[in-house]
């Protein structure tokens, strides 16, 4: 029998887990600084130029009461359409796309692989010279102060890789990589998003991302490596049964048990996360719980099936246990 | 559109990027497509008339220098329909392919690549926005020299800038790409020529300055219009130079930056125009009638506050990391305020288009002042709505000047009185004179097909050829298909190359002229022409698919493959090169006056394209096009040719036809001419075809 809602349906609408800065006014990294600097010249630039010809074409429509020689106004458009621009334009690009190769350089140490999935990132951190990935998901974590390169594909439809605090976009295609590198530099929490449409809940597809610096995130790295660490007690470990019993593990990783799904998003850390399905909801208790029992009232479209039938105590546990991994 | 009201859009989004579109169950994308194609082809064939019109049917002496700006626009964008919508018909008709029949065209665990779509569809995409706009300041360029009262200054500098911007807008697709990881190299060429459209487009903006300037100003609402939609136009054109700078591209690409932008171009470029056009050529279509200027002015003010109010504020709702096409956002996001704003001024925006509407279709008094100029404009659509008479216009006039109506003393009176060309017909047929292509001179009397219901069915079963297939119902889409080609030939048959009562005609002003033309002079000749120009850019997007496969994959043709069968692709460009000799010899040997041997070589030519036809069947036949990407762009390709040898051998048996019923003669086989320039291309695409399928796979691995 369907039951209902646990909680207050508000916590839907508020998508509450917003806690970074997503503007590109905003920037906390090398490149965004960088772009911000090139708007902030070329919109001085478009006030002057705006005026100027609008100020222009008032002047000549209403103001003006002298009649002008046809070789002054021959003038104006060889001035004005021709000479003007080509000036401009020539030194915009020569200064814009000097800008590029910065931006487009390869990273100096770590390395993220993400790929896009429906509508859910896949992480896979390799500090350099590492043999084998350490598996994550919908969060990043990178230090400041370094430039760190991101690998990017998709496992079934293109989306767009996005933090506007650190840099621009880069579009995400199945069966390509393409490559963005970002450098922070300060220590913070920003939020990224998909800017690619990708299906229903394009809108949905977030994470956040947390700069953190070099030693803190070097500790934080060592332990995102180790295995599941769950909180003693007793709801806790019942949720940890209801999850096997339940079959999460056939698609779901929590390293260190018998979980070692694949398709869905790793959980062996999920409650050390800054936000709950894929940067949408506040990772509290009653949100995982919500979430598990609602998935697809909260995601439209999502592939994970909405247990809509398991029993509030079984819910709770089972959050509880989520929660605790950390 | 109406497939939104029935939840049947398009669910991957109105660009289609596969694979999300391809994956797309429902009959959105199919919609869309066909629907997409439908509207191609018929713009194609309007863009052929357009062209063949301002081509060969001006007034006498009216050189291509003398023409009215509003033509030279309209030849322009006839240009860039005819290359700019062909490359995307390929790439329906792959996405077709792929959707119904699981041809892996973008689909890369079968070799194909999404990214063929983006280019095929911003291909199109980009020259379809100066496609928009150019039209709209062909209005601007109308209403500005009757408004300052004088000629344009520079007239030849703002035709070569709509020149340039239809060339340089085939340079510049790849900036709606800059965050697909193209290499720097290409970003930093599409960057700079998109800067460089800057340069055509200032241009024209200070053509208009300087005539204003020049000019004595007549205040008017279709000027305040223009005014406003320069006003627009231009932050549009601004926050388009720093989009176009590719770093800054990647920061505000899918975010509602563009949104602002892309609405500030097509609203100052395109609506604003329009508006200014309905205002300006109200009295043309109505004669003694005038729309408002209180509620015109009313109108503008609620539009222009409207829009900026709701569409300035996006750009700074992009800045502030709102991507495009999301449906929720948090509330901390900060966001929800602006997003309002916008809402709420379209509202305004909404209001000023019912004043509009209402200003548009309330009844109205005649005014005070001359009916049939009031603006007192100095072309010549102008001179139309003789006094007392319900024609169009008496006479066709020679026009010497770029401005008849002020440059030419008496024209409008000698019109009226029919002293000029064609003031009367002979036999009571509808014709017309045309013209040579640059000079303008007079070259034959070109008899006008009259009103016809079956014109309209021809049109009924198009719709139906491509309606049905959108619902996968495929029987009655053939027998649609089928008529539809029966209604166009009957058509044909009845009404065109029919051979004239006398040889001469006599058109007025001591001038007499042929009543029929054949080969390069005729208009039909100038319409295959530029229809096959379209069609073989068409054809060209799908050989760049293969080129594009083989560049963007290590894989391709992939090892082991089944490869088309050679013999049978020898066979079939031998086969079709006959039949392309044959059509050509008959031609000939017919104008010679050997009717008999004529028919005889067409009916060979028939028979030699059914065997090609067969041939490239069986070259393909063998292969599985759903298995590989390879595959299916052979028998892509197969299917491509073997479409247009329908389209060739009705022609060729038209022809045999019309001999045969006497309807085309030595003398008068213009039909026969048609065939040839279509098989001319149809020969060339068997040859591409050939070599691309049989030869390249080869030589690529």
């Amino acid at each position: 029998m369907p039951q209902h809602r646990l909680f207050q349906p508000a916590i839907l609408l508020g998508l509450s887990g917003c806690v970074g800065r997503q503007s590109v006014l905003d920037p906390a990294g090398r490149d965004a600084s960088t772009l911000l600097t090139l708007f902030v010249v070329m919109l001085v630039g478009l006030i002057v130029l705006w005026v100027g010809i609008n100020g222009m074409m008032l002047f000549f429509n209403t103001l003006s009461t002298r009649r002008y020689e046809e070789a002054t106004a021959r003038k104006l458009i060889i001035g004005g359409g021709i000479v003007f621009p080509t000036l401009v334009i020539a030194a915009l690009l020569v200064w814009g796309l000097s800008i590029m190769p910065n931006q487009r350089a390869p990273g100096d140490g770590l390395r993220i692989k993400v790929i896009g999935e429906q509508w859910w990132w896949r992480v896979e951190y390799w500090p350099a010279g590492a043999n084998a990935p350490i598996i994550a998901a919908n969060e990043f974590r990178m230090p400041v102060g370094t430039r760190t390169q991101f690998d990017l594909t998709s496992a079934y439809v293109i989306h767009s890789f996005w933090i506007p605090a650190l840099g621009g976009q880069m579009d995400m295609f199945p069966g390509r990589e393409t490559m963005i590198s970002l450098e922070p530099l300060e220590a913070g929490v920003y939020r990224g998003q998909c800017a690619e449409f990708c299906g229903a809940s394009h809108a949905l597809m977030v994470f956040e991302v947390v700069t953190m610096e070099p030693d803190d995130f070097d500790a934080w790295l060592t332990k995102e490596a180790a295995p599941a660490v769950a909180t003693t007690g007793a709801q806790a470990q019942h949720g940890s049964e209801v999850f096997l019993r339940e079959g999460c593990g056939a698609c779901h990783a929590v390293r260190g048990t018998q979980a070692i799904g694949q398709v869905g998003p790793d959980l062996t850390h999920v409650g050390s996360r800054e936000s709950l399905g894929a940067g949408i909801l506040e990772p509290t208790i009653e949100n995982i719980a919500e979430w598990i029992a609602h998935t697809d009232d909260l995601k439209p479209e999502v592939e994970m099936p909405a247990y809509d039938d398991m029993p509030n105590d079984e819910l709770l546990a089972l959050a509880t246990y989520l929660r605790g991994l950390k | 559109m109406g497939s939104v009201l029935f939840d049947s859009g398009p669910r991957g989004g109105w660009f289609m990027y596969p694979p999300l579109s391809t994956m797309d169950e429902g009959v959105g994308a199919d919609i869309w497509l066909l629907g997409l194609s439908f509207i191609e082809v018929a713009s194609i064939a309007a863009a052929v008339e357009l062209i063949v019109g301002v081509l060969k049917c001006r007034s006498p002496r009216m050189r291509v220098n003398l023409m009215p700006l509003y033509a030279w626009y309209v030849l322009v964008v006839g240009g860039m329909i005819l290359f700019a919508f062909p490359p995307l018909i390929a790439g329906d008709f792959l996405f077709e392919m792929e959707k119904s029949f699981d041809w892996p065209f973008f689909d890369p665990t079968r070799g194909g690549d999404p990214m063929l779509w983006q280019h095929l569809f911003w291909i199109f995409g980009h020259p379809e926005v100066y496609i928009i706009f150019l039209p709209s300041i062909a209005i601007a360029a109308m209403v500005v020299p009757t408004v300052a009262q004088r000629p344009i200054v520079g007239y030849s500098w703002i035709v070569l800038s709509a020149v340039g911007v239809g060339f340089l807008s085939f340079g510049l697709w790849v900036h709606h790409m800059f965050t697909t990881g193209l290499p720097n190299i290409s970003l930093g060429f599409f960057s700079a020529a998109s800067e460089a459209v800057v340069i055509p487009t200032g241009i024209q903006i200070f053509v208009f300055a300087a005539t204003l300037m020049v000019g004595k100003v007549k205040k008017s609402l279709p000027m305040l219009w223009i005014a406003g939609a320069l006003a627009i136009f231009t932050l549009g054109g601004l926050t388009g130079v720093m989009l176009a700078i590719a770093p800054f591209n990647w920061a505000v690409l899918d975010t509602y930056f563009v949104v602002a932008h892309l609405h500030y171009t097509l609203f100052g470029g395109m609506i604003f125009p329009v508006m200014a056009g309905i205002y300006y050529f109200y009295p043309f279509f109505r004669k003694g009638k005038m729309m408002s200027e209180t509620l015109g002015r009313l109108s503008f003010w609620l539009i222009f506050v409207g829009f900026n109010a709701a569409f300035l504020p996006m750009h700074y709702t992009g800045m502030m990391g709102m991507p495009r096409r999301v449906y929720t956002y948090g509330e901390s996001m900060d966001w929800g305020w602006l997003n309002m704003l916008s809402t709420v001024a379209s509202f305004v925006i909404a209001a000023g288009f019912v004043v509009f509407v209402f200003d548009l279709l309330r009844p109205k008094r005649d005014f005070d002042g001359p009916k049939r100029n009031p603006w007192n404009a100095g072309t010549l659509e102008w001179s139309h709505d003789v006094p007392g008479e319900s024609w169009g216009v008496r006479t066709i006039p020679f026009i010497t000047s770029r401005y008849p109506l002020w440059q030419q003393p008496q024209l409008v009176e000698r019109m009226d009185a029919g002293r000029f060309y064609l003031g009367d017909t002979e036999f009571g047929h509808r014709e017309t004179l045309v013209t040579s292509v640059l000079d303008a001179k007079p070259q034959h009397i070109q008899r006008v097909t009259g009103p016809a219901y079956i014109t309209m069915l021809a049109a009924g079963f198009t719709g139906g050829a491509f309606i049905f297939p959108t619902f996968h119902i495929y029987v009655p889409a053939i027998i649609c298909g089928a008529f539809a080609i029966v209604c166009v030939l009957y058509w044909l048959w009845t009404s065109t190359a029919q051979i004239p009562e006398e040889p001469m005609g006599d058109v007025g002003l001591d001038l007499r002229l042929p009543r029929y033309a054949s080969g390069s002079d005729a208009p039909g000749w100038w319409a295959v022409w530029i229809t096959m120009l379209g069609d073989a850019t068409a054809f060209a997007s799908l050989v760049f698919g293969f080129f594009f496969y083989w560049t963007a994959s290590d894989n391709f043709p992939p090892q082991g493959a089944l490869h088309a069968n050679g013999a049978m692709v020898v066979a079939f460009a031998v086969l079709l090169a006959l039949s392309w000799a044959a059509t050509r010899v008959a031609r000939g040997v017919h104008r010679g006056g050997n009717v008999g041997l004529g028919r005889l070589v067409m009916a060979a030519s028939v028979l030699l394209t059914l065997a090609g036809g067969f041939a490239v069947y069986g070259a393909v036949s063998h292969l599985s096009p759903t298995s590989h990407v390879y595959p299916a762009l052979i028998c892509g390709l197969a299917v491509w040719l073997g479409a247009h040898l329908l389209l060739g051998v009705i022609g060729q048996g038209y022809c045999l036809a019309r001999s045969l019923a006497g309807r085309m003669t030595p003398l008068y086989d213009a039909d026969l001419h048609n065939v040839t320039l279509l098989w001319h291309f149809i020969a060339l695409q068997s040859l591409v075809t050939a070599a691309v399928i049989g030869l390249l796979p080869g030589w690529m691995s």
